[in-house]
């Protein structure tokens, strides 16, 4: 047996490979879904139903999707410059808490400007969140990974410190909860949904410009496929890396500020639940490009409201779609390896050689 | 502080296994993020077990196959399949987080058998805590129960099997430069097979104290984040199995720490959230100091989080 690297896989090849493995994975899953005694075409047709079967659930769909979307954003400009910025979570957590000291405890400000100031703030937090790692990385080669992992904890303790000590609420007796933004402090809604959709999609658009038609975006490129390059192209890596992470953390920043201010209304731990994590696969499967993240992200949004919905409908819990979400995650991973490899069988070595 | 710190050691031991199972894999060269998967795999099918057959040999071999199951898909992907270490590793924790949480609906509120957990209740040595002042030092380690006794086992084992056998060497090789350990005739897809899974196990290991000893109940996210503390505490402890203890042991001490911090009535008020912190910042410090002093002691695996691949060399 051999394995050969694929010279330009076609795209009907790449896209029969990745039919192959979500069919696998709905099979698989099928099996583990039966062995726990439910029926499994009636479990995907309530999860499909239950993220796009009306008008409120395709809504809550989509809210699930804007933090998703932001996040890989934030994630993908990092991950272009191969800096494996695992950090998202940390990153949306501070740039919620940027927001949120403008919204409860900024009053100077007039209200119409509050919510631009609180993103502009939250961009920041989740920026300097992002650079800590990326200054290090930069000028002494310290692992970014395990860095951008452990600062997720710093702003846990952070935020929960701030919960229960000076930013707890005192109207609310015993129960530690920091109190709820004022109105004009909150996203305004357009069809139902708080406009951070609206801006998810145009940061689509800006990312996807931005790296594909900027010098600064290009850049970004060159030090992630090689350094030595970048150096002799004479670019300055270092600054590179800082502002990069920058865009990056402050990207996962305004994921903070539209759930603190769009979904929670206040500043808790459900602000980052995860999508930091969430955003590195969703950003690993769009192959690195903006515009399928949104793809991407969608169907991870139809995963995880499909998963709450079978929860209420068929009593079947939430966990089910996190397996099966690890499932076709197992499987869309692998499959990877037939886009870029292929293997081949052969009896006698040296005759294949000759050719 | 006797009972603190004996109380330190048991909350430490859950970390314990699970800072060598991800040793283990980072020994090999595979950072691991699926620790947390793993282990909450290991702690639903040790209860499981556990309830079945209220034998403690059984669950604690289910818990660990289970854990080790857990490690071969994420060994099939990033090995044999080539995929990226951190986005297979999350997916693992992803997908163990959810499957036991769905196995585990079923377990909930049910009770340990008094039969089983008899088993582990505190062995104390008899002659060793009767020894004047060092007594109550011994009796932190010495007054617990078989499980926590299994971790000093392992940790002494794996000290053993790391720097003092030829599997030890050659899998550190493999983790430090793969392409010369290949080149020196090491099977490196076998090495890196072996070591991840014996990982996974000591990660199920770590869930199941949890699970069958120290909480002892089936609850959801038992774990409660220390798969990824263990990822933490590895490179704070710097891959060595028994700063892996020690590392353990002073983090267990900071997690039941919050909840003695106000009787304790110290001199200065220690917020419990900033203690929290400690670990974390330090991990961190422990990374910069390194880059900066470019050493090699003391850091990690030169081809951590690297994939290989034979025929790209």
């Amino acid at each position: 047996m051999q394995i050969i690297k694929r010279e330009g896989t076609s795209t009907k090849q790449i896209i029969m490979i990745r039919l192959i493995a979500i069919i696998a994975a709905i099979i698989v899953s099928g099996i583990f879904i039966v062995f726990l005694g439910y029926n499994p075409v009636k479990v995907y047709v309530n999860m499909i139903s239950g993220a796009l079967g009306s008008k409120i659930r395709f809504r809550a769909t989509l809210l699930e999707m804007v933090p998703l979307v932001i996040t890989s954003l934030g994630i993908l400009v990092a991950f272009k410059m191969k800096f494996w910025n695992i950090g998202g979570e940390g990153q949306i957590l501070m740039g919620a808490f940027g927001a949120t000291y403008i919204a409860l405890f900024v009053d100077w400000i007039p209200k119409p400007l509050v919510i631009p100031v609180m993103f502009i703030v939250g961009f920041l937090a989740g920026g300097i969140w992002g650079i800590i790692p990326a200054f290090f990385k930069a000028n002494f080669g310290a692992n970014e990974t395990i860095m951008t992992l452990m600062l997720n904890y710093i702003a846990t303790q952070w935020i929960t410190y701030l919960q229960y000590g000076p930013w707890r609420d005192p109207d609310l007796k015993g129960f530690a909860k920091i109190a709820n933004f004022p109105d004009h402090a909150l996203l305004p809604k357009v069809f139902g949904i708080h406009i951070g959709l609206i801006i998810s999609l145009v940061l689509v658009i800006i990312i996807s410009w931005f790296l594909r038609r900027t010098k600064r975006g290009f850049e970004i490129s060159v030090v992630g496929e090689s350094v030595s390059t970048a150096r002799y192209a004479g670019m300055d890596i270092s600054r590179i890396i800082i502002t990069t992470m920058l865009l990056s953390g402050g990207l996962c920043g305004i994921t903070g500020v539209i759930q603190a201010a769009g979904v929670n209304k206040t500043l808790t731990m459900n602000v980052s639940s995860g999508y930091g994590f969430t955003a590195v696969i969703t950003t690993y499967l769009s192959g690195l490009r903006a515009q399928r993240v949104l793809i991407v992200s969608f169907l991870f949004a139809i995963l995880l409201q499909g998963g709450s919905y079978i929860q209420s409908a068929l009593q079947i819990p939430q966990a089910a779609a996190d397996v099966l979400q690890g499932m076709i995650l197992f499987c869309a991973l692998g499959s990877e390896f037939f886009v870029n490899y292929k293997v081949r069988f052969r009896k006698n070595s040296i005759s294949s050689e000759v050719k | 502080m006797i009972p603190f710190l004996k109380n330190a050691v048991i909350s430490g031991t859950p970390l314990t296994f699970a800072i060598l199972g991800a040793m283990y894999n980072e020994k090999a060269g595979n950072l691991n993020l699926g620790i947390e998967g793993m282990m909450l795999l290991g702690a639903v099918a040790g209860f499981q077990v556990a309830i079945l057959t209220e034998n403690p040999i059984l669950a604690l071999l289910a818990a660990m196959i289970f854990g080790a199951l857990g490690a071969l898909i994420y060994a099939f992907l990033t090995v044999t399949l080539r995929t990226n270490q951190s986005v297979t590793g999350l997916a693992l924790t992803i997908f163990g987080t959810g499957l036991s949480r769905f196995w585990g609906k079923r377990l909930m509120g049910t009770v340990l058998p008094e039969s089983f957990s008899r088993n582990f209740r505190p062995v104390s040595l008899p002659f060793l805590s009767k020894i004047p002042v060092l007594g109550p030092v011994f009796s932190v380690f010495l007054e617990q129960d078989l499980f926590v006794y299994l971790s000093y086992l392992i940790v002494i084992l794996s000290g053993i099997y790391l720097y003092y056998t030829r599997f030890g060497l050659n899998l550190r090789a493999v983790g430090e430069n793969t392409a010369a350990a290949d080149a020196s005739g090491i099977n490196v897809t076998l090495y890196k097979y072996v070591h991840i899974l014996i990982g996974g196990a000591l990660c199920g290991l770590g869930g199941a104290y949890l699970s069958l000893v120290y909480v002892p109940s089936w609850q959801d996210n038992i774990t409660s984040g220390r798969g990824w503390i263990a990822i933490a505490l590895v490179i704070f402890t710097s891959w060595s199995p028994y700063r892996a203890f020690w590392g353990a042991f002073l983090f267990g001490g900071l997690d039941i720490v919050g909840f003695r911090i106000q009787t304790l009535n110290l001199p200065i008020s220690l917020n419990q959230h900033f203690l929290r912190m400690l670990p974390y910042i330090a991990t961190i410090l422990v990374i910069i100091v390194g880059a900066i002093r470019k050493s090699t002691s003391h850091m990690p695996p030169g081809n951590l989080g690297n994939p290989y691949f034979r025929e790209e060399r």
